[in-house]
This record gives structure tokens, C-alpha cells and sequence, in this order.
């Protein structure tokens, strides 16, 4: 979406926040739940701290339905090419939220077994740091994303 | 130390160690690395069915250099063996015994991978925990821990 | 990676395996820049360079049948044959089909290779290691006192259960006792623990076979389990709160009024899922008679815990190796008797209720007194100590930073967890960090006796039975 000044800009600009408030306000992710990090998630999908009430209850397998990615958990080396198989599988718009310590730079893990940081894999634009980060923590981030999404700051 | 229970194999295996260690006191037996496949079926057939675990350890500067740890039970006796074989680095073979525990394939396979302990006569002697193209051991000694140096990374200004 | 570890390989050679023929498809030069380019546009980051190269691996790939030398054993000893089974001579109308690594079913990054004669397994292969965090190594650059904050990641619906593995092993080499109001404390939490692992479990059986309520019923009544957790020791799950030594602080305030609520919530919760699964005939027909495991096929492969109570085995180490105290108290070890799906439904809900009078029982007699070791060379003093006296600085300092001394030796303790035996083999040489430390641990076991549970039934019944071990990755690739 090109970013248009004058009078049909300002009718594309309307267009944009519509199609990006669209955008936040169902944002299936796709489960990526690899360890520890993925027991809150789906703790923060439960009912507790519900996702539903952010569009978000769902969890597709497939990532071809799904925009969002949380990688939730630790990020070996034999994962690696996964998580890009299943990262190039989702189609655009898609966006990535690295939860955890372990998938935002490797955590207390510092050894040779683990990727120190998926942003070294994927483009991430969420960081939420927390071992692990409570449901509070990760539907922030969730927030923070949407936010981000509604201001279009999200850098490609 | 010969109890009731290992007063058999004891018999046979003049060679082996036993011992007990701790206030726990846990059975400990010293096998020679010949002896141990034979061992470890006379342990089956004298009731320590269950197997638990087996696992390596470099002791690095000990002659001989690896221990192949496995660790038996028995439901009937309610008792623990353990039993440690030394496996020299110049030639670290040892014998499978998936044979008579189908559970250390998975066992075996991991000790290959993370110490590069040969096991003959394992059916399917690859990597488990690691990818397929990964070289070297890393739970050998010898092998860093493979830490990165913590770099800050710069993000993205949001203006 | 930014460098390759420093290795050597050592002086023999890795043995070699026939592989079948590499049919890896190379993809032609433009495809490659293609993919690249778009990959440029689109995300504005370059696939590292060290991805490149398919995820297949061809030694983990299913072997032709005639050459495969594990068929016997992955297809069990004692093979049960709910089926009438032709023997299958034309492999070319069989399929393999990969499930995982990721998918929503498998409980984490498990990848099964099945062959499948339509919809009957004839061979299922489990390839883990998707989540190996060589935590065994990095176990050795810490001191025992942060070595709970390692072992308790590896199975981490259960940490208290590893963290106390880790700490009686440790204890055992240091040769102290815990004060009675410790070992009650560590008594409560590991069962508590059992409870909310018990009630993932439930959760997650009830979602793969379809009730997908159960995944909301299962997180609710943990929620209250959780928050005493955190009032407690701070986390809600990985919480470091068992040490060697003790444990890390005493109970909140209030407590047994929390407790009573939660034994309550719970129960209630707990009856609520017996009358939407007990008579429920589509969950019967899908759990009664799937994925039998035999106790002799238990003992070889080491399998323990539900499973192997389920199928007959009347082993629970609270028993007969008990530990902590943990035989002050009355309970009742639940034994079934087909090692099904069914039955180990049945022995985890009865588990639940055992656990809750267990916790009733701490509840009723807890000790007052210490709730750490008060030798300060293990444990640090109190913090308002450091203040008043130069000794209690010292040791603080000490052990925060270098950490206490172990004396040499080996030792294998073990605790039943959730999921089963689980052991910490640790060799010390003396000094402050552990020389070796090998966890055992009971889902390792459990995923390799997956295809002897899985062989000879359909498709669908993977799903339940998976879900039925209840393995933990984790727990599995350390």
C-alpha cells in the first residue's frame, strides 16, 4: 500500500487503517509452541487470560491460514530450517512475535545446541522477554503488535 | 560385597567390582569391558529385568578415558544395579545390548551422538539428538560449550 | 552460529550405514535466486546462508523393510494383534507419511515417520531431537546452586519433580538431611505439581480426541495451582524453588486457606471431567483397547510411571524407594490392568485424587521449624544477616559466587514424577560445578516404546495414544 498524500491519498489512507484495523482484530497464529513458553501460550489462549476477546482464540496448524507466528520456545539447530519452512509457508501479511527469552536471543542457553536468537531465522517483530513470559506478558506483546500494525511502523 | 542377591552373579564373574557407595547405598559394579554384554544378561536372568538408564562420562585424564553407566532394576528384589564399564579412547567400542533391553537403542544412539562411543551390533547406529551433518561430540571434554559472545543487537528506530 | 565449536572428532571412524539412494531434488539455479529474491521483497532479511539444504534426513528416513534391522524391535517383542494382519510382502502399496515436527498433536516438536498399509501402521519411527538444548553441558558450567534453574527447563510441566531429582542427588553427595518442615514442603509442591502436570495432561488427551473443551477445563483449575505457585516462589512454572539445601523460601502467608481452595476447585473440576468422559461411548471406543503396551514390554524398555501402571506393574517409587518423607503420608497407588488408553485415563484421574489427600495431609501436619538446611555452607544465610555479621557476608559471597564444594563421588537418585522415573546421575569431582550430569528421564523411554504401542492400529489412534504417554519434549531431547 503506497503511501499517498492529496485527496486520494487521504481516501487511502482511510483504506489503510480500515484494512490494518481488520488486520489486528483477527490475527490467527500459528502454533509454534516448541517448550515452556508454549504452556503459557496456550495458557493465555485459555480461559483465564483470553485470547478470544482479541480475535486470537484460534490456533491454526497450517500456516498457510494463519498471519501470526509466535515462536514460543527454545530454537535448536535441528529446528531451524523448520521454523523457516514453516515461516516461508505463511503467506503476506504475516508477522512474527519471538516470545521467551530463549527464542529472542538464545535465553540462559548459551551453548552450542540452540539458534542464540530467531531473529537470526525469521524477521521478528516482537520481542517478549520473560522465562517464560507470563499470559500478561505475551498478550502485551500481542497488543504492542497490534499497535504497530495500526501505525504501519512495521519495518520490511 | 556379596549379598544374597548378587551372590550369583558374583560367583560367576570373579573379575567384576562390587561395591556400595553413600549413606544411600547404592550397588555399584566395576565390569570389564569384555565381560559386559555377558554380565548384563546373567543381571537379566537374575531378576534385574528393568532397564533404566545408560549414559557416558568423560573422565578425560583416567585411563580408560569414557564409563558406559547402566543402570538396572529389579521389581521383584526392589533393588538398583549399576553397573560402570570403562571404554578406552583409543578404541571406544562397546558391546549393544539392545538385544536384552530394547529400551537403550535410543540410549546407545544418544551416547554415539553426544560422546562418539561406538556400540557393535546396534541396528541403527545415527545421530538422535543432533542433525545428521553435525561434526563432532559435544559432551566429550574436549568440545567447548560452543557459547557466542553476547552481542547487543541494534533495532530497527521507530520514529 | 557465529563460529564452529572447537572439536576433535577423536580417532576412529563413525560407522557406516548403507543409506538409500539420495534423492534429494535439486532445484534448478533460477528457482534458488528466485526464491531468494522474493524472499529479499518480502521479509527484507536474507535467509542465512547456513539454512540452506532441505530439511530430509536421509539416515532418519524409513529403510526398505528387508534391510532394516530394527523392524523387530521397533515393532515390540510381544506383538498384540487387534487386527487380523496379512503379512504384507508388496512393499509398493505401502505409504510413508512424516507427522511433525510441527503439528498441533504431537506435544511438541515430536516427528513420527509412519508406514502406513492404508490405514493401518506397520511401522512408526520417532525422530526427536528437535528440541536438544544440551543442557547435560551447559549443567556443567553451573554451580549446584544454579543447576536447578537448568534441570528444571528439561521437563517443564513437572520443574518441582526435577528440581528435587537434582537436589536429593546432590543432598546424597553431600551427605545432609532436610529438616522435616523442608522435605513437607517439597512433599506439597511436587504433589501440587502432579496435579497441574496431571491436568495438562487432561486437557491435552481431551483436545486430540476431540473435546476441545477440555483444553479450557484443564487450564482453568490449573490457573489456581499456578498462582500459589507464584505467591510462593515467584514463577509460575520453571520456578528454581527447590535447592539443594531446601528450598529457596518458606511458604506465603495464608497459604492453607489457598490450599483448601484449590483442593476444592480442583476436585470439583476433577468430577466435572469423569462425567463428560466416563460414559461417554466416543471417547470409550477410542481409548478402550488403543495402544496396549504389555508389562513385559514395559520392563525392557524401561517404561514407568502411569504407563506402566496402567498395564499392571505395581511400581510407584513413593513406595518403595521413598523419599523426602514422603511415606508420612497415606495414599493409594492406582494399578490398571490392560495397558491401554483407557486404563491409564483412569490410573492419572485417580493419581489426581490421591495427590489432592496427599496435599490435605501436609495441610493437616505441617511441620514448623526450617525450611532449609541450616548449614551455611550449603545454604546462604538469611539477608538481614549480611548485615550484622562479617561470616554470614562471607558465606553469602561465597556461595553466590563461586558456589559450595561437593564432595567426589557418583550418585543416581530418582523421584516418580508425573510421567514416571525420573533420575539425576551425577558425578562430582570435587569441586563446585558437576563433572557429569545426566538426567533420566522418563519420556526418553516412553517416545521410544511409542511404536511398540502404535503398530498394528489405525491412524487415528496415534493422536490418543500420543497423547496418552503424555511425553514432554523436553523431557525427551534435554
Amino acid at each position: 500500500m503506497a503511501h499517498q498524500s492529496g485527496p486520494s491519498g487521504f481516501l487511502l489512507t482511510t483504506l489503510d487503517s480500515a484494512i490494518n484495523w481488520t488486520r489486528t482484530r483477527s490475527m490467527w497464529a500459528a502454533t509454534f509452541g516448541l517448550a515452556c513458553c508454549a504452556i503459557e501460550m496456550m495458557a493465555t489462549g485459555a480461559a483465564h487470560n483470553d485470547l478470544a476477546r482479541f480475535g486470537m482464540e484460534v490456533f491454526r496448524a497450517s500456516p498457510r491460514q494463519a498471519d501470526l507466528m509466535i515462536v514460543a520456545g527454545r530454537v535448536s539447530q535441528k529446528m531451524a530450517p523448520v521454523l523457516r519452512q514453516v515461516y516461508d509457508q505463511m503467506s503476506e501479511p504475516k508477522w512474527v512475535i519471538s516470545m521467551g527469552a530463549c527464542a529472542s536471543t538464545g535465553g540462559m542457553f548459551n551453548n552450542y545446541a540452540l539458534v542464540q536468537g530467531v531473529d537470526e531465522v525469521v524477521p521478528v517483530d516482537v520481542y517478549v522477554p520473560g522465562c517464560p513470559p507470563g499470559p500478561q506478558s505475551l498478550m502485551h506483546g500481542i497488543l504492542l503488535l497490534q499497535d504497530k500494525i495500526m501505525a504501519r511502523e512495521i519495518v520490511r | 560385597m556379596t549379598d544374597e542377591v548378587f551372590a550369583p552373579l558374583a560367583e560367576r564373574f570373579p573379575d567384576v567390582d562390587f561395591e556400595q557407595v553413600l549413606a544411600s547405598k547404592q550397588d555399584v559394579a566395576h565390569v570389564p569391558l569384555d565381560r559386559y554384554r555377558g554380565f548384563v544378561e546373567a543381571a537379566h536372568n537374575v531378576g534385574f529385568d528393568v532397564f533404566v538408564d545408560l549414559c557416558a562420562v568423560d573422565y578425560l585424564h583416567r585411563k580408560p578415558r569414557f564409563d558406559v553407566v547402566l543402570n538396572l532394576l529389579s521389581h521383584t528384589n526392589r533393588r538398583r544395579l549399576r553397573i560402570r564399564v570403562g571404554v578406552p579412547a583409543s578404541d571406544p567400542t562397546v558391546a549393544s545390548i539392545t538385544g536384552i533391553f530394547p529400551g537403550a537403542n535410543f540410549y546407545e544412539r544418544e551416547t554415539f551422538d553426544l560422546f562418539g562411543i561406538v556400540f557393535s551390533g546396534h541396528p541403527d547406529l545415527t545421530r538422535l539428538l543432533l542433525p545428521d551433518d553435525w561434526e563432532g561430540h559435544p559432551l566429550r571434554k574436549d568440545h567447548s560449550v560452543g557459547s557466542v559472545p553476547v552481542r547487543f543487537k541494534a533495532s530497527p528506530k521507530t520514529s | 552460529m557465529s563460529d564452529t565449536p572447537n572439536v576433535t572428532t577423536g580417532d576412529f571412524e563413525a560407522p557406516t550405514i548403507d543409506r538409500p539412494d539420495d534423492a534429494h531434488t535439486a532445484t534448478s539455479e533460477t528457482a534458488e535466486e528466485r526464491r531468494r529474491i522474493h524472499d529479499l521483497w518480502v521479509a527484507g532479511t536474507e535467509e542465512p546462508s547456513w539454512l540452506r539444504g532441505s530439511t530430509d534426513e536421509q539416515s532418519q528416513e524409513l529403510l526398505d523393510r528387508n534391510s532394516d534391522p530394527a523392524l523387530r524391535l521397533s515393532q515390540g517383542i510381544a506383538v498384540d494383534d487387534d487386527y487380523l494382519f496379512d503379512d504384507v510382502t508388496d512393499s509398493d502399496e505401502l505409504q510413508i507419511l512424516n507427522m511433525g515436527p510441527q503439528h498441533p498433536s504431537t506435544h511438541g516438536v515430536l516427528r513420527l515417520h509412519l508406514e502406513l498399509d492404508g490405514e493401518t501402521i506397520v511401522r512408526a519411527k520417532p525422530i526427536i531431537g528437535y528440541l536438544h538444548t544440551g543442557m547435560e553441558k551447559t549443567g556443567e558450567t553451573l554451580t549446584y546452586m544454579q543447576g536447578s534453574t537448568n534441570v528444571t527447563r528439561m521437563d517443564y510441566l513437572s520443574p518441582m519433580h526435577m528440581e528435587l531429582a537434582f537436589s536429593l542427588a546432590v543432598e546424597s553427595l553431600l551427605g545432609v538431611e532436610m529438616p522435616e518442615r523442608a522435605q513437607a514442603i517439597r512433599v506439597l509442591m511436587t504433589e501440587l505439581n502432579r496435579v497441574s502436570s496431571h491436568l495438562v495432561w487432561a486437557a491435552t488427551q481431551g483436545t486430540d480426541l476431540g473435546a476441545v473443551s477440555m483444553m479450557i477445563y484443564g487450564f482453568r483449575d490449573r490457573e489456581c495451582i499456578l498462582e500459589f505457585f507464584e505467591k510462593t516462589t515467584g514463577l509460575r512454572m520453571n520456578h528454581n524453588y527447590i535447592r539443594p539445601g531446601g528450598v529457596a523460601a518458606d511458604l506465603h502467608d495464608g497459604w492453607e486457606d489457598e490450599i483448601e481452595l484449590i483442593i476444592e476447585k480442583v476436585t470439583q473440576g476433577v468430577g466435572e471431567y469423569e462425567e463428560l468422559f466416563n460414559g461417554n461411548p466416543i471417547f470409550r471406543d477410542r481409548t478402550m483397547g488403543v495402544g496396549v503396551i504389555t508389562p513385559e514390554e514395559c520392563r525392557a524398555l524401561g517404561v514407568s510411571g502411569p504407563i506402566a501402571r496402567a498395564a499392571g506393574i505395581k511400581w510407584d517409587l513413593r513406595k518403595v524407594f521413598p523419599y523426602s518423607g514422603i511415606d508420612k503420608y497415606d495414599f493409594e497407588v492406582p494399578v490398571g490392568k490392560h495397558g491401554d488408553v483407557w486404563d491409564r485415563y483412569l490410573v492419572r484421574i485417580e493419581e489426581i485424587k490421591q495427590s489432592l489427600g496427599i496435599v490435605k495431609q501436609v495441610l493437616e501436619t505441617m511441620p514448623a521449624g526450617d525450611y532449609r538446611t541450616l548449614d551455611r555452607k550449603i545454604t546462604p544465610p538469611p539477608r538481614k544477616r549480611i548485615d550484622e555479621s562479617m561470616e554470614a557476608l562471607i558465606h553469602h559471597f561465597k556461595l553466590f559466587t563461586s558456589g559450595f564444594k561437593v564432595p567426589a563421588g557418583e550418585t543416581y537418585a530418582a523421584v516418580e514424577s508425573p510421567r514416571g522415573e525420573l533420575g539425576m546421575y551425577i558425578v562430582s569431582d570435587g569441586r563446585e560445578k558437576p563433572w557429569r550430569l545426566h538426567a533420566r528421564t522418563p519420556s526418553f523411554n516412553h517416545v521410544q516404546a511409542l511404536p511398540t504401542m502404535m503398530t498394528d492400529s489405525l491412524v487415528a489412534d496415534i493422536v490418543a495414544t500420543i497423547a496418552s504417554t503424555d511425553p514432554v519434549l523436553g523431557d525427551v531431547d534435554r
